[in-house]
């Protein structure tokens, strides 16, 4: 009786949770599974089923392909550029964890991961502005030529990984420190007695220990560039108004797709792609874990 | 280390070098933190400045004459303020919602053990791997089916509920609170609800604060799903507001950057005032396992 009552509370106090869920992600998740395989433009009333039409068409689509290789580039480029200097810079601020300047350390470097998108891109617009900006200014000064940072082809999605590096940055830095923390004091004395300098324990200690660490920051990393979507909207027009480059992404032509060309079922089919990277990135860190585990 | 450092030069010297290796380490430390912080340094101090002292090189940190002109302008040309509030308003709704759903559902995954709630769970972790993105444009349609675009509503419908909301509860729950307190409350004859609003909540205050800064930041940065929900100037919230703002042709920098400073300076403010909630609630995130 007292069981079953317990049972009851349970089940009626997760309902509304569960009921949330139900309607807000597992429907609409099941849903753009669904609508990839159909053809809808928003207006008509049916859409029919097309199989795998939308798939065979994203094969052939050049503005596909573009956003598909101009978000793989900001992904890994993002990770290339914080995971390093992520880790040595926990390691720094860790080993000064004792100064009284550690805490400022901490808050300047994961500030940019919390202040508001927008406002922070506009503050990069300015700074890779072609005419405006320092970083042509800078340039000039040691004598190098000054570039248009957001026109050109290549330099805009450099000037996209930058600004993603700088906000991704505190996040990786600071899961690192909870990782050091974690880390067994008495090792790194032993290591010490045994006349390992601080490089070499860091290289040969701190990193092969952290690996499940660094395994999971560059899974998160990974899939958050694969949404970047609000950095290169902003950087997109120039700071005087004049239409700066689109750095094509692949949330910006699912967007474009839908809302613009009233693709809906092909939309649909791209973020299913999206999906798919993002489960093939969390399976592979899964089954590294695992064979961690074994070993 | 050595009981008589003194006496042993090797000691002192290794001591000057460690000394040495600090102060490096120091000084990179603090390049790299205000190189960091510089841009934001930048924007804020180039929404005080003139137009003409924008265009000067090298650009000034302190502007000579500062002016609010470009505030005011600001405040004139754009409805900032209401931009500002709904993003509050959102934010705040948001948190409200995610802590209740999250602290129920956490404790009933984390100490009611029956085979369905097992699979309740495993759904919960399943949805969690799915980025938002992926089902944005199919809860668009929902919004739009239950006519809430362009409103708070519309908004709150993709912020209501989240999965890490509820795994780090869940988590608080089983390493915080020992079966035995709730066995001991039951035998004195406490209701289930009881146990959870005066035992439970209140030993879930240190993680509810953690997620309710998380869940705050997170619906204050929000951008694609507002960017689409909401296509009317009055329902904007101050990111979409900013960046559609900032892709008009009459716009200048100056102006620019004093809404952009507008926006950043409460919440670095809120941020460092809840930076050990904030902390704590990332680092967390980290620590799945």
């Amino acid at each position: 009786m007292l069981r079953r009552k317990r049972w009851l509370f349970a089940i009626l106090a997760i309902l509304p949770t569960l009921a949330i869920f139900a309607w807000l992600r597992m429907y609409p998740i099941f849903e753009t599974l669904r609508l990839s395989l159909h053809k809808w433009d928003i207006l008509s009333k049916n859409k029919p089923f097309i199989g795998l039409a939308n798939f065979q068409e994203l094969l052939k689509d050049r503005l596909f392909h573009e956003a598909l290789l101009n978000t793989t580039i900001i992904a890994f480029g993002v990770l290339i550029i914080t995971i390093p200097t992520a880790m040595v810079l926990a390691a720094l601020i860790h080993y000064r964890t004792r100064s009284r300047v550690s805490g400022f350390y901490e808050t300047a470097i994961f500030l940019p991961h919390v202040v508001s998108l927008v406002p922070a891109a506009m503050a990069w617009k300015w700074i890779f502005d072609a005419r405006l900006g320092p970083l042509n200014a800078v340039l000039t000064f040691f004598g190098f030529e000054p570039q248009a940072w957001l026109f050109d082809p290549t330099l805009s999605i450099i000037s996209v990984i930058v600004l993603c590096s700088w906000q991704a940055l505190g996040y990786a830095v600071l899961i690192y420190l909870v990782g050091f923390k974690s880390l067994p004091v008495s090792l790194f004395e032993a290591a010490k007695l045994d006349g390992a300098s601080g490089p070499q324990s860091f290289w040969f200690l701190s990193m092969p220990m952290l690996k499940p660490i660094t395994l999971y920051v560059s899974v998160v990393t990974l899939v958050s560039g694969f949404n970047v979507y609000a950095q290169a909207f902003v950087l997109a027009s120039d700071a005087q108004g004049a239409p700066g480059r689109q750095v094509r992404v692949l949330v910006l032509d699912m967007l474009e797709n839908s809302f613009r060309n009233y693709r809906v079922g092909y939309a649909a089919s791209e973020a299913v792609v999206l999906l798919l990277i993002v489960l093939v990135l969390t399976l592979i860190q899964f089954s590294l874990l695992r064979e961690r585990g074994r070993a | 280390m050595s009981a008589n450092p003194s006496s042993n030069p090797g000691g002192k010297r290794r001591r000057i070098r460690k000394m040495l290796v600090d102060r490096g380490i120091d000084v990179v430390l603090l390049v790299f933190s205000l190189l960091m912080l510089l841009p934001l340094v930048f924007l804020v101090s180039n929404g005080f400045k003139t137009p003409q002292e924008m265009l000067a090189w090298p650009p000034t940190i302190i502007p000579a004459n500062p002016t609010i002109d470009n505030f005011a302008a600001v405040l004139q040309g754009t409805p900032l303020l209401r931009w500002i509030f709904n993003s509050i308003a959102f934010a705040v709704l948001s948190t409200l919602a995610i802590l209740a759903t999250s602290s129920i559902a956490g404790y009933i995954l984390a100490k009611f053990r029956y085979r369905s709630l097992n699979v309740i769970f495993a759904l919960v972790l399943a949805t969690a791997i799915v980025p938002f993105e992926v089902y944005m444009i199919p809860l668009y349609f929902q919004a739009q089916s239950l006519g809430i675009l362009n409103s708070l509503w519309g908004l709150l419908l993709g912020y209501l509920v989240m999965s890490f909301g509820i795994f780090l509860i869940r988590q608080n729950v089983i390493h915080s609170i020992p079966d035995e307190l709730l066995e001991a409350a039951r035998i004195d004859g406490a209701g289930e609800l009881w146990i959870f609003f005066r035992i439970v909540l209140p030993l879930l205050r240190g993680a509810l604060g953690a997620l309710g800064v998380l869940a705050f930041f997170q619906a204050w940065t929000a951008f694609a799903w507002p960017m689409i929900v909401a296509t009317n100037r009055e329902a904007y919230t101050i990111e979409v507001g900013l960046a559609l703002f900032q892709t008009g042709f009459t716009v200048d920098l100056g102006r620019l950057s004093a809404a952009s400073a507008l926006v950043l300076i409460p919440s670095i403010s809120l941020f460092v005032i809840l930076r050990r909630n904030f902390v704590q609630g990332v680092a967390s995130t980290g620590l799945k396992e």
